[in-house]
């Protein structure tokens, strides 16, 4: 009986679970290709802070394809975004709030920019963000034309993309000594505040007398959650726990999840990337729409280029090249349909993660460069080949 | 007995959910023009899909006979070179591409590695003679009306050699002289030896031409019969796709207008810049409160655009002259500031303008109105369920649930969803244009119920159709529109089917 539901419910959301499969696949051939090296704490943390940069605007660049946009520009906008914020702290003496405030709002500014150019006036997607491509690639150039690298000498900025979360217990307590405590409690936090929700959900959906999952499969759906959330909280915590770029997106995840599936807000990007004529005559503004995804798309490029100068400590003259095109990448692995109105924001975070997963075990394994981008390529077809086929296969 | 033409036999097709047609048997003589009828979702469209080779062999359980050979259709193409020509309920014509390109689509004609343009505005001229369109094949199809693109879809079916042609409810989009037209076009296919499958919900129409009539009801064969032994009547094929016999096609109801006027227009004109010309000029009209108002007027006459740039004007014409929403004057920038000020607007195209089709019943049910289903811009995912539950229980909407895409459903259940997606607004004044299009007569029922009981509840309708025995049977006021003005005004009482087509024509 219990089987049977599971092969249903499986079924019924084989494209949702196929990425996770896909994710544990990919990471299973690296752990035993690399002797366990890929798995061990330390990488895992390495891989989580990398993908950082590119998973923000991975989640930027799936609600503009939703609206079904596109925007080219995301790269170079984060790099010079980046190096702005380099110059604020080091030249113009802003404190690190500062710098990292101008960059968001600049950042949202440049979003609005474009979408207004798409929006109001009427220029394809494609071609107003080229030439922000083109634009802010000059600008990155003109401002780091002096200087070239730009070191970034302060500690609490440097921080955000190689610092770890404080523990609220000293490390040398004889408690749980190798593991990172804090990490542990919000893992802990979250796997309760998981289960409590999801019963609510079920309780409340159950005096509408609507159909609920069984009772079995209800459980087992919770302890498989659970404990998947405990192993990654249990992985992280091994190595100087949770860092602040892993913070900083699981933040930016579940803030954008949350406005993406629940609010209308959410529901308005997706009628207006599913029929935006539909939408403009239900009382749906398409240009409002249209222009606060590119606006959030700009916050997120802003973000972007914090996280990678802090990451590198320094701005350079080539920060956020080809960005754009993983961030694409990670969205159309995430599932994303460029038809429009099809997407989630949690699947483009796994994209994120696969497609970094890929580069960074290939680069454990020693795989050479042009390899590399082949592999990366065929993931990439692969992966949209499967989301097509089963989505046919469903309808 | 002759071996029939087509024969299909105990054909089985299930969907997730739903089971579209149980063992049915569908037998098609050789040359007829036979005439498929059902309720929505009875299974018409889905059966011919089976024979077309959209669902390939293997989706489906049952057999497929054409003269008496048995066949396994792998895909169109398979069906298209066994001599099946389709066209579907929604047209499939490029709208930007010219009319002999369409033709030619897909079986484009070649001179070496590059296409034959000589040849093919040939037989594209051919074709359309074929279809009595007297047209130039190098104008955009977009810019041709719907009673037009209907006849160029029929002439790319026919540049295929068909032998059987099917055609999923041509005239519904139709005017009564495109569809006499079409009626006429059909006739001279059957004296060429076409054999025509046509599906079609306007029962006065089959009842002209078919030769034989095939009911279909919940997926089964009901029954099939002879109009040669004059077993074809209205109250019969009523009677066989309902199960049940529907006397009054237009329910009564107690007149309750009040004197108060909901909305009221005056001196309207539209202005387009596309076109370069006026598409409306010195419209006044006005509605009372608890009253159904009819526009009738021939297709193209300028009442959808009426309706549309009134609605806060989406199509950005320029516009002139005043609104007055109860007693207050009004101006929308956006269809928006018309929903806020209780106007809404469910209309005719309901796959390109209504619908979200990739998104399920319940989502295109409540997206005009998410604010009351919400706290702080937060929706409420229940209530939006509960809210679903009970349009779909209201309009009778056939779906197995709410989460269903409105992809899935049948082109009369989608209809429902969007009426029901406008009346969950809760408006003052309800414009449906063209609201029974494409829909059963057992459903038409419902939704004249339904309408008479909104009237009742003091909501104002404005219905837009192109079909007279509606509109009078409907209507407690008519306008007539004609070429952007409004010809006339006469009340349900005095208007006839001659007045108005005069009005209309003038
Ligand atoms: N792709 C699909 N997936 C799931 N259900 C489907 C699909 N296509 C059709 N159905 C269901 O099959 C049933 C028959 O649909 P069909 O489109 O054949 O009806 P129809 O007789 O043509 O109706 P209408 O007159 O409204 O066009 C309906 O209940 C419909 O919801
Ligand atoms: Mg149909």
């Amino acid at each position: 009986m219990i089987l049977k539901d599971f092969r249903a419910v499986i079924r019924s959301n084989i494209r949702e679970y196929g990425m996770y499969i896909a994710l544990l696949v990919i990471m299973g051939i690296f752990t035993i290709t690399t002797d366990g090296v890929f798995i061990s704490s330390r990488n895992i943390a390495n891989l989580l802070n990398q993908t950082g940069y590119i998973a923000v605007l991975a989640i930027g660049i799936t609600l503009v394809i939703v609206i079904r946009h596109i925007d080219l520009s995301v790269g170079f906008l984060s790099g010079f975004l980046g190096a702005l914020t380099a110059i604020a702290m080091t030249a113009w003496g802003f404190p690190v709030w500062a710098a990292i405030l101008m960059a968001l709002v600049m950042g949202t500014l440049a979003g609005l920019i474009t979408g207004f150019l798409v929006a109001h006036v009427g220029i394809p997607a494609f071609v107003a963000s080229l030439a922000g491509w083109l634009i802010y690639r000059g600008a990155l150039l003109l401002v780091t034309l002096k200087t070239g690298t730009i070191i970034v000498p302060n500690d609490a900025f440097n921080a955000i993309g190689n610092g770890y979360i404080p523990d609220i217990f000293p490390a040398e307590s004889s408690f749980l000594p190798e593991l990172h405590k804090l990490t542990l409690l919000i893992g802990f936090a979250a796997i309760v505040w998981f289960v409590l929700q999801s019963i609510r959900d079920r309780k409340d959906r159950q005096s509408y007398g609507f159909e609920v999952l069984s009772r079995d499969m209800f459980t087992l759906k919770l302890v498989f959650i659970s404990i998947v959330l405990g192993l990654i909280s249990w992985v992280v915590a091994g190595y100087n726990g949770m860092s602040w770029t892993l913070a900083i997106v699981i933040v930016v995840v579940v803030v954008y999840h949350f406005i993406t599936t629940r609010t209308i807000l959410g529901r308005h990007i997706y009628a207006v990337g599913g029929n935006p004529e539909a939408a403009e005559l239900s009382g749906i503004s398409v240009k409002k729409i249209t222009l606060w995804v590119f606006g959030s798309m700009g916050l997120m490029c802003g973000l972007s280029g914090i996280l990678f100068t802090s990451r590198l400590q320094s701005a350079t003259t080539t920060a956020g090249t080809l960005f754009e095109l993983d961030a694409i990448a990670a969205a159309y692995i995430g599932g994303v349909s460029s038809a429009g109105g099809v997407g989630k924001v949690t699947g483009s975070l796994i994209g994120a993660i696969v497609y970094m997963s890929l580069t960074s075990g290939m680069n454990l394994m020693g795989t050479d460069i042009s390899l590399q981008y082949i592999i990366r390529g065929a993931v990439l077809v692969a992966a949209v080949v499967f989301d097509v086929t089963t989505r046919k296969a469903k309808s | 007995m002759t071996t029939p033409i087509l024969e299909m036999k105990n054909i089985t097709k299930t969907f997730p959910g739903v089971r579209a047609l149980s063992d049915v048997s569908f037998r098609v003589a050789q040359g007829e023009i036979h005439c498929l009828v059902g309720e929505n979702g009875a299974g018409k469209s889905t059966l011919m899909k089976v024979l077309s080779g959209v669902y390939p062999h293997g989706d489906y359980s049952g057999e497929i006979f054409l003269q008496g050979q048995a066949q396994k259709f792998n895909g169109i193409a398979d069906s298209e070179r066994a001599g099946i020509g389709i066209i579907y309920q929604e047209l499939a014509l490029v709208p930007d591409m010219t009319v002999y390109d369409n033709i030619l689509l897909g079986h484009e004609l070649k001179s070496g590695l590059t296409v034959n343009l000589n040849e093919t505005i040939k037989k594209a001229t051919e074709m359309l003679k074929k279809v009595r369109l007297d047209l130039n094949p190098s104008v955009k199809v977009r810019d041709l009306g719907v009673g037009k693109q209907q006849l160029v879809e029929i002439a790319k079916a026919l540049s295929r050699d068909v032998r059987i042609l099917i055609l999923d409810e041509p005239t519904a989009a139709l005017n009564e002289d495109d569809c006499d037209n079409l009626l006429n076009i059909l006739r001279g296919l059957k004296r060429d030896g076409v054999t025509c499958i046509m599906i079609s919900h306007k029962l006065k129409e089959v009842i002209r031409i078919a030769d034989t009539v095939t009911v279909l009801r919940d997926g089964q064969t009901v029954c099939t019969l002879d109009a040669a032994r004059g077993e074809v009547s209205e109250g019969v094929l009523i009677k066989h796709m309902v199960g049940r016999e529907i006397d009054d096609v237009y329910p009564r109801r107690t007149l309750k207008i009040s004197d108060e006027i909901v909305l009221q227009v005056r001196d309207w004109t539209v202005y387009s810049h596309g076109l370069g010309r006026s598409l409306l000029t010195n419209v006044n009209f006005h509605v009372h409160k608890g009253e159904i108002v009819g526009f009738a007027g021939l297709m193209g006459s300028g009442r959808t655009e009426l309706a549309r740039s009134i609605f806060g004007n989406p199509d950005g014409f320029r516009l002139d002259g005043e609104i007055v929403v109860k007693g207050q004057k009004k101006s929308f920038s956006e269809p928006r500031n018309a929903i806020e000020s209780g106007i809404a607007y469910a209309s005719e195209d309901r796959k390109k303008n209504g619908l979200i089709l990739i998104q399920d019943v319940k989502q295109n049910i409540t997206l005009a109105n998410l604010r009351a289903l919400a706290t702080r811009s937060v929706v409420d995912a229940n209530g939006e369920s509960k809210v679903a539950e009970e349009y779909r229980t209201a309009l009778t909407i056939k779906t197995p649930s709410i989460t269903q895409k409105v992809l899935n459903l049948s082109g009369g259940n989608q209809q429902k969803v969007s009426i029901a997606k406008w009346l969950f607004v809760k408006p003052d004044v309800l414009i449906l244009d063209e609201p029974t299009r494409g829909i059963d007569v057992g459903a038409k029922y419902e939704i004249y119920t339904l309408m008479n009981k909104l009237v009742d509840q003091g909501m104002s309708i404005i219905m837009i159709s192109s079909e007279l025995p509606e509109v009078l049977g409907m209507s407690d006021r008519i306008y007539v529109v004609s070429t952007g003005r409004i010809t006339g005004e006469l009340p349900a009482t005095e208007a006839t089917q001659e007045k108005i087509m005069q009005l209309a024509t003038s």
